[in-house]
């Protein structure tokens, strides 16, 4: 921290100067500027967080500074980006080209997707030393090593010679960083890196980029959707709506005494990760029952050993009517093989899945149709959820109609359930193109709705929404399971969201339970070290968000 | 709890991508784009040729062996082959025979391999039968396996069109198969699996509409190519019947006076060339207003 502060006193120019940038968009967008008078900077060794939700422009902005926008859908049509001084705007290809990598370089959030597959990772890093440089091969591999053993990666010599799928998530995105790094830029712009990681994975990113920043004196720009990433890394933050800066100021400042609506909105729609105070359910009715839930997936070669991978393992959960039972876990944890298993999209390899105490594991495709309707799954994906191609109306009908309802009342019941979930019931008539994100969000838990289930499993319902989205569609979820006595099982990955609608929680890793409870127990003294891990990563857990 | 639809997202990369996809427009679109204008106007003339031309010409069978092997001029508009047959009379007829196996072929080969392929690619269990299967198919020679289906069962039309039809099934199989494999793990599929809905419903509703773009496409590129193995047939004369006039026949007949007499090659070849590429410019148009990845690009 003392040696953030000296560099920020020795700066003498800031490594970036954003002044009234203005991009514009094509005729035929929504809007006529991508962004709209953009101005703020970046000084020596700090880091500025730039949040927004989607469509603000955050990604934009950075985009421009590399120069790495479509030229003729985007086009600078004001201001000055200025680089340690120079103007970029007016930069030939081939300057840019010189200047990316060697005083600026970029971080993405896919690291397997900007990495090249086919090339070893070592020969990646030294790919830049060679086009910017005029070491020799012995001095790259050298600096190939230093700079990997900057980013913390263990065994350099070995992983170097590593292809990308070989490494894990956040061994990637060390690599990519690594890459950025090697030609030791002024200037490090990271477009939400952490956002395709796991959160104890998330939290070790996050570390590294203080310490580097605080080691090599670099000006991060810092792209992120989440302000718990904003409480944990930022020196100065500037929020964008629209195109338009809304506010920008002091972390500090921002995070305590947010001055402009949206800032504030965007604060109070993070959920918290102090569980708010729950009645406990009465109902002793259990609608979901699992018993020694497996799953294992066996792949056979002809010419090599067959694998078998455990998804999941001994799941036992019970969910009473009118409950919500949140399963968190990391990628790879298990926790939507059991929600598929559940629905049974997946067939179980053993155990028991009890629905109103009627196992359906082991029932043949036709045997399980009449259960269909008793359990109902909304998506992660917004955009997948929906047929393209039919409309809302006739999405939402499709599961009442199997079973017998006439068009007509299941059409009247799909305008009932568009009220419920704050939809005009006009809206049937419409595709899923014309509607936004959260919107088709909401009428895919109409569609669940209409089969009126008992059991609700929600599979990371909320996670691919917009923070001020996603506090509405919580909201949402919250009341339908009170006023249908659903009920739910609330798959997710994030802390955040689990603390405040889950009444229990179940904590998996690599397939296995490894902790179950009331939510607020499990937040406040939790058993398992593998909870305390995942709690000690949630970013930004000394910053109080939210209304919970 | 406050519903405000202008706090949802704005519209992101991927909604705009659906709206060009589905948007009615696809249609005023495709008239934007110059290949499928020159491929469409170029066949729709070929189509009214074949339609009209047939009834405004000479007899094509009709001998007149006084005046064979004429050059053409006033006579006869491309000459007469070495029977005295007028080959304008018969080059316009034979378009009919090109169109017909053209457009059936294509029709036939689409019909079948798109059951066969949405089977493939849904049921798992069927998969490996239905894929070794075709896998087979593709492994015989189209020219060889029509020559064999001709000398067995005689040549008529319709035997032409099953055996240039059978080689071409295998492909339209992998194509539906690869659409249906990515799209069974849709979570709108699966969706309808958890509300549910029938087998045949899923493939019907969710399934076989993402496979149509691909179709057109495909059955133009088909079309195109059962023309020029009619025509190859035709020259092997294992083809349509000599006593029906196509375009692999009268080149055929015109072979041995090659040297003396070439418009009677050289008028159904350009015949055939036009034809072919009038299709396969269509098919290119199609394909580029069709698929949406290409389609962002223009």
């Amino acid at each position: 921290m003392a040696a953030r502060k000296k560099a920020n006193d020795n700066q003498v120019l800031p490594v970036l100067d954003i002044q009234g940038l203005t991009v514009s968009l094509p005729d035929d967008a929504d809007r006529p500027f991508a962004i709209e008078n953009v101005e703020f900077n970046v000084g020596r060794g700090e880091i500025v967080c730039v949040v927004g939700e989607s469509g603000s422009g955050k990604s934009v902005t950075a985009h421009t500074v590399m120069g790495l926008n479509p030229k003729k859908q985007l086009k600078p049509v004001a201001g000055k980006v200025l680089l340690e001084g120079e103007d970029l705007l007016v930069k030939t290809d081939a300057e840019m080209r010189q200047l990316r990598g060697e005083r600026m370089a970029m971080i993405f959030q896919e690291p397997m997707t900007a990495l090249n597959p086919v090339m070893k990772v070592g020969d990646q890093i030294a790919e830049m030393l060679e086009i910017h440089t005029d070491m020799s091969a012995s001095e790259r591999a050298a600096r190939v090593l230093d700079v990997m053993r900057d980013v913390k990666l263990p065994d350099a010599e070995q992983m170097m010679h590593s292809y990308p799928h070989q490494l894990s998530g956040g061994q990637r995105q060390r690599i990519m960083i690594a890459m950025a790094l090697s030609l030791e830029p002024g200037l490090l712009i990271a477009d939400e890196p952490t956002t395709a990681l796991d959160v104890t994975t998330q939290a070790q990113i996050l570390d590294l980029i203080k310490d580097i920043q605080a080691s090599h004196g670099t000006g991060v720009m810092f792209i992120t959707h989440d302000f718990g990433v904003v409480a944990e890394i930022a020196d100065r933050v500037v929020v964008m709506q629209h195109g338009r800066i809304v506010e920008q100021g002091d972390a500090k400042q921002v995070l305590t005494k947010p001055k402009h609506p949206y800032t504030r909105m965007l604060m109070a729609s993070v959920p918290s990760l102090t569980p708010p105070k729950r009645k406990p359910v009465k109902s002793s009715t259990v609608a979901l029952e699992t018993h020694n839930l497996d799953k294992t997936y066996f792949s056979s070669g002809w010419l090599r050993a067959g694998r078998t991978v455990k998804a999941a393992q001994q799941v036992d959960l019970h969910v009473h009517r009118g409950e919500t039972l949140g399963v968190v876990g990391e990628s790879g944890s298990g926790k939507s093989t059991v929600a598929r298993c559940i629905v049974r999209l997946i067939d179980p390899t053993g155990g028991e899945v009890l629905i109103d105490g009627k196992n359906i594991a082991g029932l043949s495709a036709n045997a399980m149709r009449p259960y269909r309707r008793d359990v109902q799954i909304v998506f992660q994906d917004p955009y997948r959820s929906l047929n393209p191609r039919r409309t809302v109306g006739q999405s939402i009908v499709e599961g009442p109609m199997n079973f017998g309802l006439s068009e007509a009342d299941a059409l009247e019941r799909a305008r009932e359930l568009m009220r419920v979930v704050g939809l005009q019931p006009e809206a049937l008539e419409r595709f899923p193109h014309q509607f936004s994100g959260g919107q088709r969000q909401r009428i895919c838990i109409a569609r669940a709705l209409a089969m009126e289930p008992t059991v609700l499993i929600a599979d990371e319902a909320v996670s691919a929404l917009d923070v001020s989205v996603q506090a509405q569609v919580l909201e949402l979820l919250d009341d339908v399971r009170k006023k249908f006595d659903l009920a739910m099982l609330f798959i997710t990955h994030d802390l955040r969201v689990a603390a405040q609608i889950c009444d229990r929680i179940m904590v998996m890793q690599h397939g296995i339970v490894v902790e179950q409870g009331i939510t607020a127990q499990v937040y406040a003294k939790p058993d398992h070290p593998y909870t305390r891990e995942l709690l000690a990563a949630a970013p930004g857990r000394h910053a109080q968000f939210g209304a919970g | 709890m406050s519903i405000n639809a202008n706090q949802d997202m704005l519209p992101s990369a991927d909604d705009t991508a659906a709206m060009v996809r589905d948007d009615p427009s696809v249609f005023v679109l495709a008239l934007r784009h110059p290949s499928i204008i020159i491929g469409g106007v170029l066949l729709i003339v070929i189509v009214l040729i074949a339609m009209i031309g047939p009834l405004l010409t000479n007899d094509p069978i009709a001998l007149n062996p006084i005046n064979r092997l004429k050059a053409p001029g006033d006579f006869a508009w491309f000459g007469t082959d070495y029977l005295g047959r007028d080959v304008f009379a018969r080059v316009i007829h034979g378009a009919r025979v090109s169109l017909v196996v053209g457009l059936a072929v294509s029709a036939c080969a689409i019909s079948v391999g798109l059951v066969t392929g949405l089977l493939a690619g849904y049921i798992r269990v069927l998969d490996a039968i239905i894929m070794r299967v075709m896998d087979g198919l593709m492994a015989i020679p189209g020219i060889l396996l029509a020559i064999a289906l001709i000398s067995l069962s005689g040549a008529t039309l319709f035997t032409v069109v099953i055996a240039i039809m059978i080689p071409e099934i295998p492909r339209v199989v992998r194509l539906v198969r690869a659409v249906v494999l990515s799209v069974r793990e849709e979570p709108y599929v699966e969706a309808a699996i958890a509300a549910g809905t029938k087998l045949p419903l899923i493939l019907i509703r969710h399934i076989l509409p993402n496979t149509i773009a691909p179709m057109i496409v495909q059955a133009t590129y088909i079309c195109a190519s059962a023309m020029l193995t009619e025509a190859i047939l035709g020259f092997l004369g294992a083809g349509i019947p000599p006593e029906i006039p196509s375009w692999g026949n009268i080149m055929a007949e015109g072979r041995t006076y090659f040297q003396i007499t070439p418009w009677i090659i050289f008028y159904p070849g350009i015949a055939l060339a036009v034809t072919v590429l009038a299709v396969n410019t269509l098919g290119d148009g199609l394909r580029d207003t069709l698929d949406p990845r290409i389609a962002r690009k223009m």
